[in-house]
């Protein structure tokens, strides 16, 4: 089926060429709709990213972005407040040329979102903008405020007939996470975003999957000889996933009390990092294959039982972050003294295929942890037999393949060298390579990819619908046992996570990187 | 960090090289590539290397320089490197040949170039004649030479065009990578109809307008008119696709912005600033591959006869 708005299959352009590779795809005629504009993530990355693309001269002529808000702004104040959020955040330099152009295109319409009003002025704003930048009735919605708006949204958009695509005007909505907070609360808010649009036109954004890196991740695996013949339950030992933060939660209590970090992390970015680590290769690149994969390994994975081994749960209690001191979560403004949400999480996924049985993953995931990084380690097993006596190789561990997914993106290779001297001694040593030294200083923001992507109708790097169930059907089991069994384990700010952490790989003789 | 070796040879700089690894570790080995750089001593030269500093901080690499000095000197060889804050990403060695050596670039480099990584040569100024039977450009892969610094660039780009070999390419190509991406979108959108007539407009001894136009014959197969302008700044200032239902424009208003109109669309104004020589570099160092489409756009270059001049100005 051909998408609204994509050219038909008999007409190619002329002036296109698969081999032409230093045309860059500009987006067709068409404008964003851009709700919650006041919050961080608007000012921080999505607004800074509209004007990186117009910079890098992928955005098309007459773009077109809308703010909807309940302040009580004329145009200006909103340009203003964009001007500021790209002169602030802005990766690439500010130019007065580019950012005119993209002023001209700034509209800011006023209203609540139960104010049927304000989504007719809504509806004739973008209609106006049809006709006079041109954006040929193709909009985006992007709804940056809380689910429990989205009913509500989508209502509006669909009572309003924002959301009607026809064959030659898309219209697509883009959500963040959360997506719910259970199966039960993922399928519901999934029925209320696709009453109203297909499940074509719905982006789920999940940042992760827009950087460099993870992208990276599948061209090491699938253009290479090199390590897919070891990436099996052969050679590697077990898996660790991990994404630590060294924030805090203060200040997000309204948001992260009651959710706590396995809903937060692990069901969105740990799994879709798992499901790419472990996937088969896709017959092709195409979004449609690359999406099977991915399914096909989710419906294989599930969390490794008995649950009381293979989980652990904690909660950041004060101490010394690094060189400064912190409050514990219990303190936090906004959290009860009582709070049993858990500030870290750590789990044990089995993937059922004859690729991986036996091979535990470890997805851990914390806040107010030693420091910020993200990775995904491939720990393989001990050489069967070595030709060295012990004492040669006591400070040899084992082989390990480590993707660093931020900061400092690039990858580690970890494997025994020899000790300069006249004995025989092996020891640990690691080859790098920095992504940031082979390439680019420069390379473009998640957020700057997956605008461009939602605005191309290219869909590959967003998690569907049914990946998004299918990662709350492995995650529900322990959540639930959580909820039943009180409060986490406390475990001071600034270290690795709680003892029972340690203790879940401990018992199978393995240990935690120290990332 | 700066080092100057002063009459010294390539196997001394090599040894330097290592030692400076070692010492400061400041010398990284995940350099993608090797860029050549070879050109007249003097301050043409300070401003490539500026250039390709920058380029290196996307593609990391070791830039060599051959500055050719004096030619009625005796053969001496000075040699000057740069690594860390003073050589953007990459590590670069200028080597200033004069007499008899300046002519013997091709074997200077042999020593100094990155084991296995792709070669890339650029002339920022007079190109040979043949690129590809150039000394240093036979070891390269990618050869980028800049027509638009010489004395008569529509003229040395059908000279090159002449001697076109696979991995050739042009700065006066990559300058109009936005221009072409502008009009490839337009074209994308309905009614998708064939474009009958072509014009391309621009400075008389553009070779970035000569290109345009011959990438648009190549790409279209119809009648392609190159007219010569008056374009404040120079380059290409407008081009014309004619279709049934009325024709897309793209003109150029100044050195920063252009004018779009289409039929069916409001006429809108696009920034299209112009391109620096370090961002042209970034982006040639970003593909190594022969560029086949800009060979189909150099062969179907309009030639001279089909040129008139048009009383069309750009305003400034």
């Amino acid at each position: 089926m051909s998408r609204p708005g994509s050219p038909t299959q008999t007409w190619t352009n002329p002036l296109r060429d698969a081999r032409d590779k230093r045309l860059p795809r500009i987006a067709g005629p068409s404008g964003l709709v851009l709700f919650g504009v006041t919050g961080d993530l608007a000012r921080k990355k999505l607004m800074p990213a509209i004007y990186d693309l117009a910079n890098r001269g992928l955005l098309p002529p007459g773009f077109a972005l809308v703010g909807f808000a309940r302040r009580n702004w004329a145009d200006e104040d909103f340009a203003e407040v964009v001007h500021d959020a790209v002169r602030e955040h802005a990766r690439t330099p500010f130019r007065s040329e580019v950012w005119d152009r993209l002023a001209e295109g700034l509209r800011f319409v006023q209203g609540t979102f139960d104010d049927d009003d304000a989504f007719d002025r809504l509806a004739a704003t973008v209609t106006e903008l049809d006709t006079e930048r041109g954006t040929n009735g193709n909009h985006a919605f992007y709804l940056s405020i809380p689910p429990d708006a989205f009913p509500t949204v989508c209502k509006q958009l669909s009572r309003s007939g924002l959301a009607d695509s026809t064959e030659d005007a898309w219209r697509r909505v883009v959500i963040e996470k959360p997506f719910g907070h259970d199966l039960h609360s993922a399928r519901e808010l999934n029925g209320i975003v696709n009453d109203v649009f297909p499940e074509d036109s719905v982006f789920r954004i999940d940042h992760y999957l827009g950087k460099e890196t993870v992208q990276n991740l599948l061209a090491l695996r699938f253009a290479n000889e090199l390590f897919e013949p070891i990436w099996n339950s052969h050679h590697v030992d077990h898996v660790q996933i991990t994404m630590a933060e060294d924030i805090g939660v203060g200040g997000r209590a309204g948001y992260y009390d009651g959710i706590g970090a396995a809903r937060d992390v692990i069901q969105n970015h740990l799994l879709q990092l798992l499901a790419l680590t472990a996937m088969e290769e896709p017959l092709s690149f195409s979004p449609h294959d690359l999406r099977e994969e991915k399914i096909k390994v989710l419906s294989a994975t599930k969390l490794a039982e008995p649950m009381d081994e293979t989980t652990a749960r904690g909660q950041y209690a004060a101490g010394w972050q690094g060189s400064s001191e912190v409050k514990g979560l219990q303190q936090e403004e906004g959290f009860p003294s009582d709070s049993v949400t858990e500030t870290y999480a750590a789990i044990t996924c089995q993937v059922d295929t004859r690729r991986w049985a036996g091979v535990p993953f470890y997805l851990r995931t914390g806040k107010r942890l030693g420091r910020r990084v993200t990775e995904i380690a491939v720990v393989f097993k001990r050489a069967p037999h070595l030709p060295f006596d012990q004492t040669m190789t006591e400070e040899l561990g084992q082989n390990a393949l480590v993707v660093r997914v931020q900061p400092d993106e690039g990858v580690t290779l970890r494997f025994g060298s020899k000790v300069p001297g006249s004995g025989m001694e092996v020891r640990d040593v690691t080859m790098d390579f920095g992504y940031g030294t082979a390439f680019t200083e420069a390379s473009p923001e998640a957020y700057e990819r997956l605008l461009l992507d939602v605005l191309l109708g290219e869909p590959s790097l967003f998690p569907t619908n049914t990946e998004v169930e299918l990662s709350w059907r492995i995650l529900d089991p322990v959540i639930e046992k959580w909820h039943r069994e009180g409060s986490p384990d406390a475990y001071a700010a600034g270290t690795w996570g709680p003892r029972s952490a340690d203790e879940l790989l401990s018992r199978t003789g393995r240990v935690w990187r120290r990332p | 960090m700066i080092v100057d070796l002063p009459s010294t040879d390539t196997s001394a700089v090599n040894r330097k090289m290592v030692e400076l690894r070692e010492s400061a570790g400041a010398v990284a080995l995940g350099r993608v590539l090797t860029l050549v750089i070879s050109t007249e001593d003097g301050p043409g030269a300070e401003s490539a290397i500026q250039a390709a500093n920058d380029a290196s901080r996307e593609h990391p690499c070791r830039v060599l320089v051959l500055a050719r000095g004096l030619r009625r000197a005796a053969s001496r060889l000075d040699a000057q490197i740069r690594i860390g804050g003073d050589a953007g990403a990459s590590e670069v060695i200028v080597l200033r040949m004069y007499g008899p050596l300046s002519d013997q670039g091709g074997s200077i480099i042999v020593p100094l170039l990155l084991p296995d990584a792709p070669i890339v040569a650029w002339w920022p100024g007079e190109p040979p004649v043949a690129p590809a039977e150039d000394p240093i450009g036979a070891v390269a892969g990618r050869r980028i030479t800049d027509v638009s610094t010489t004395r008569s660039p529509s003229k040395t780009l059908a000279r090159l065009g002449g001697r076109f070999r696979a991995g050739d390419t042009d700065l006066a190509w990559t300058r109009i990578t936005s221009w072409r991406a502008l009009l490839t979108a337009a074209l994308d959108e309905p009614p998708h109809e064939d474009v009958t007539r072509v014009e391309v407009s621009g400075e008389a001894d553009s070779a970035s307008a000569d290109l345009l136009a011959g990438w648009l014959a190549s790409r279209l197969g119809v009648p392609v008119e190159r007219t010569s302008a008056e374009v404040p700044g120079g380059g290409v200032g407008a081009v014309r696709l004619e279709r049934a239902s009325g024709a897309v424009e793209l003109r150029r208003l100044d050195g920063k912005t252009s004018r779009l109109s289409q039929p069916g669309q409001p006429t809108r104004r696009v920034a299209l600033p112009r391109r620096t020589v370090r961002e042209c570099l970034a982006e040639e160092l970003r593909r190594l591959d022969p560029d086949e489409i800009f060979r189909e756009a150099l062969e179907n270059v309009p030639r001279n006869g089909s040129r008139r001049s048009s009383r069309a100005k750009v305003k400034s």
